[in-house]
């Protein structure tokens, strides 16, 4: 049975296929058409996963989408109600895509699907939350598990937790809107001057630059526990909607109460400038992120029983969360979903078709089902020849893997950055060396580089290690694999240098240059890393360039950034690639066998100022 | 009509029959709403809706 599941019309559009429940393919729409979290129909992830399977639409036997919108449609009408008359102009904005679109959906999606090709299929909807469970546990290598779901919002539900055992999923509590973790943190994003529904990473990223030490933090996390959320010892909470907005206006918060309680104004997009308060800020609210996953945590154990934990939803990208849920010992084991946004709903959706509709049992593999999360279109060398020809670029093909390696961990051994393209593309928003930009961990130069030169983001931004899952435990505090980079741990405290005296006192570009580690480029200003183990099972082709580095200079970690600028969806064909490549300062680059140089290359000709083309995130 | 029927059918299940004469009253309006209003999501939000 052929089951394609698609997320769409939020953000972060997506289209996953299986096959009688075996993952077949699945990527976002955002990397066909280079909008970064493109919400529109996934033509594109739908036309490639079906052509991965090679099916044709007609040999799909049920479409499943990850959301149901009436339940939305409902949510929306009684909040309306609730506030009335104060979110008319919410309301104004937010009819007319109802009207139009939304309330027809099982019809749109039909005519979306018959452009591209015979539809025989019935379409079903799942809710969104189950969505998120279905994607956490049923790839996960456990037969049974509590489940913990926390996003902005689905329908109703921004916090579930659930029971997996089996073929099944038992929802056994649930938190609706509009109380949202999720929203919390989104509302705070905003305050910082990062963008909504892309930029609570970056707030993650601030929250080690703030004091923890310091009054001004104390006080902040005393006021958003006094004033915004009050957390229930089980992990519930609620939050107080004097000082939220999402539910009558456009924006996440009413912003004379925030800065009166804060004593700050918000900041100021794009800013250079990042005042202390402001990273006090994030790492007050990490706190409490934290604590309320803790506490959901603690009595989903209770609940269940269960011994290991699965995690989905927005929120389980907040790796920090994700590394202190680990090391807390509440479960044995923890298996996050790759892909925990929208675009993993896709996948889930699907796979609750599979095995909760249709009661198809479920053997958990070892590891899991996700292939590494390399789920992504492949291009071969014979692809990656022609385009190179097509744009006249020189380059070296290497038939022998080794020599490759080997040539490649000389460069970077030489501080040079160089472009990965590899195998099939990664599902979910994180790069895991098949579509990356690496660079030598030991640089103490390599994190300014990466931001400035090649990344053009944020200077305060952090990198992430990826090591040889052989290895990591030299390095980093860890006892289990780790190959989505989805758990933040320490480096091992024997490696990390003493802090000069007033550290957290400095300002923030000098507390970033300072060498906190034998790996500056990825330990955090907090001695955290956002780990990636490498296994030759998994990537077999990272795994031994992780070797050849190794072996040339003792160290078997890299730094693997997303192979993207910033504002772009990371890069899905070779012209994508290329075009990266020649636009950056990146030194070197790899697709396949063809090893291009930077200084070969001739100057890419555009038409326009390619910047304009992306949005900053 | 199979669109009426169910979204109908949706609100008995769940209980919430009182919200139907709202429906209505938008679905009728529904050109006019179309019409004046706008899609467009302000990049400050999260997308709730």
């Amino acid at each position: 049975m052929n089951i394609l599941g698609i997320s769409s019309y939020y953000h972060d559009a997506a289209a996953a296929l299986i096959a009688d429940g075996a993952i077949v393919a699945a990527a976002q729409e955002e990397r066909f058409t280079r909008k970064k979290h493109d919400e529109s129909f996934p033509a594109h992830a739908i036309a490639f996963v079906l052509k991965q399977a090679r099916l044709s639409l007609a040999d799909v036997d049920a479409v499943v989408f990850y959301d149901k919108p009436y339940l939305t449609f409902e949510r929306l009408l009684e909040t309306y109600h609730a506030v009335a008359p104060a979110g008319l102009r919410s309301f104004i904005a937010a009819m007319p895509v109802w009207i139009r679109e939304k309330l027809f959906m099982r019809s749109m999606l039909q005519r979306e699907l018959q452009k591209l090709g015979t539809l025989n299929a019935g379409v079903f909807f799942t809710e969104h939350h189950l969505s998120h469970a279905a994607s956490a546990f049923f790839p996960s290598p456990f037969d049974e598990a509590a489940i913990i779901t926390i996003d902005g919002v689905g329908e109703w539900a921004t916090t579930t937790l659930c029971h997996g055992r089996g073929n099944s999923i038992r929802v056994l509590r649930q938190i609706d809107f509009p109380h949202s973790l999720g929203l919390l943190y989104s509302a705070f994003t905003a305050y910082c001057g990062f963008k909504v529904n892309s930029g609570e990473y970056k707030l993650m990223g601030l929250a080690p630059y703030g004091n923890p030490f310091g009054e001004r933090t104390r006080l902040f996390e005393q006021r958003i526990r006094t004033h915004l959320i009050k957390i229930h010892d089980d992990g519930s909470f609620v939050l107080n909607m004097d000082y939220f907005a999402y539910t009558t206006g456009l924006t996440m918060y009413h912003e004379k109460a925030w800065k009166e309680l804060f004593g700050i104004p918000p900041r100021e997009r794009e800013s250079e400038q990042i005042a202390q308060e402001y990273m006090d800020l994030a790492y007050a609210i990490q706190q409490v992120t934290e604590d309320v996953v803790l506490r959901l945590a603690r009595t989903a154990r209770e609940l269940t029983g269960a011994r290991c934990c699965c995690l989905a939803g927005g929120t389980a990208l907040n790796c920090v969360a994700n590394g202190k849920l680990q090391r807390a010992g509440i479960f044995d084991h923890l298996w996050i979903q790759p892909a925990s946004g929208d675009a993993g709903g896709a996948l889930g959706a699907a796979l609750a078709y599979w095995h909760i509709k249709q009661g198809a049992p479920r053997t958990p593999k070892d590891g899991d089902a996700m292939q590494g999360s390399y789920l992504g279109p492949r291009f071969d060398d014979d692809d990656i020849r022609i385009v190179c020809r097509d744009l006249d670029a020189p380059y070296t093909c290497f038939d022998d893997e080794r020599q490759l390696c080997a040539e490649v961990a000389r460069l970077l051994d030489e501080g040079r950055v160089v472009g990965w393209f590899q195998g099939r593309m990664e599902y979910g928003p994180r790069a895991l060396g098949n579509r990356s930009i690496l660079g030598d961990a030991r640089n103490p130069d390599m994190q300014k580089k990466l931001n400035l030169k090649i990344k053009f983001r944020e200077g305060f931004r952090p990198f992430a290690p990826a090591v040889l899952e052989s290895e990591a435990a030299r390095f980093f505090e860890t006892a289990e694999p780790s190959p989505y980079m989805l758990i933040v741990t320490s480096v091992k405290k024997e490696l990390c240098n003493p802090l000069p005296p007033g550290y957290h006192d400095m300002p923030l570009l000098d507390r970033l240059y300072v060498t906190r580690s034998p790996l500056p480029a990825v330990t955090h200003i907090d001695f955290s890393a956002r780990l990636q183990t490498v296994s030759p099972a998994t990537n077999p082709r990272f795994h031994a360039l992780l070797e050849a580095f190794h072996a040339r200079t003792g160290c078997p970690v890299l730094v693997n950034t997303s192979f993207n600028v910033r504002g772009e969806p990371i890069v899905c064909t070779p012209l994508d690639a290329y075009r990266c490549f020649m636009r950056t300062e990146m030194d070197a680059l790899v697709m396949g066998n063809a090893l291009l140089l930077k200084e070969q290359q001739k100057p890419l000709a555009e038409s326009s100022d390619w910047r304009k083309t992306y949005t900053l995130d | 009509m199979t669109f009426l029927r169910e979204l109908i059918q949706f609100f008995i299940t769940r209980k919430k029959v009182w919200l139907i004469p709202a429906v209505a009253v938008l679905l009728l309006f529904g050109v006019l709403i179309v019409l004046t209003g706008s899609s467009a999501i302000a990049p400050f939000i999260y997308t709730i809706f």
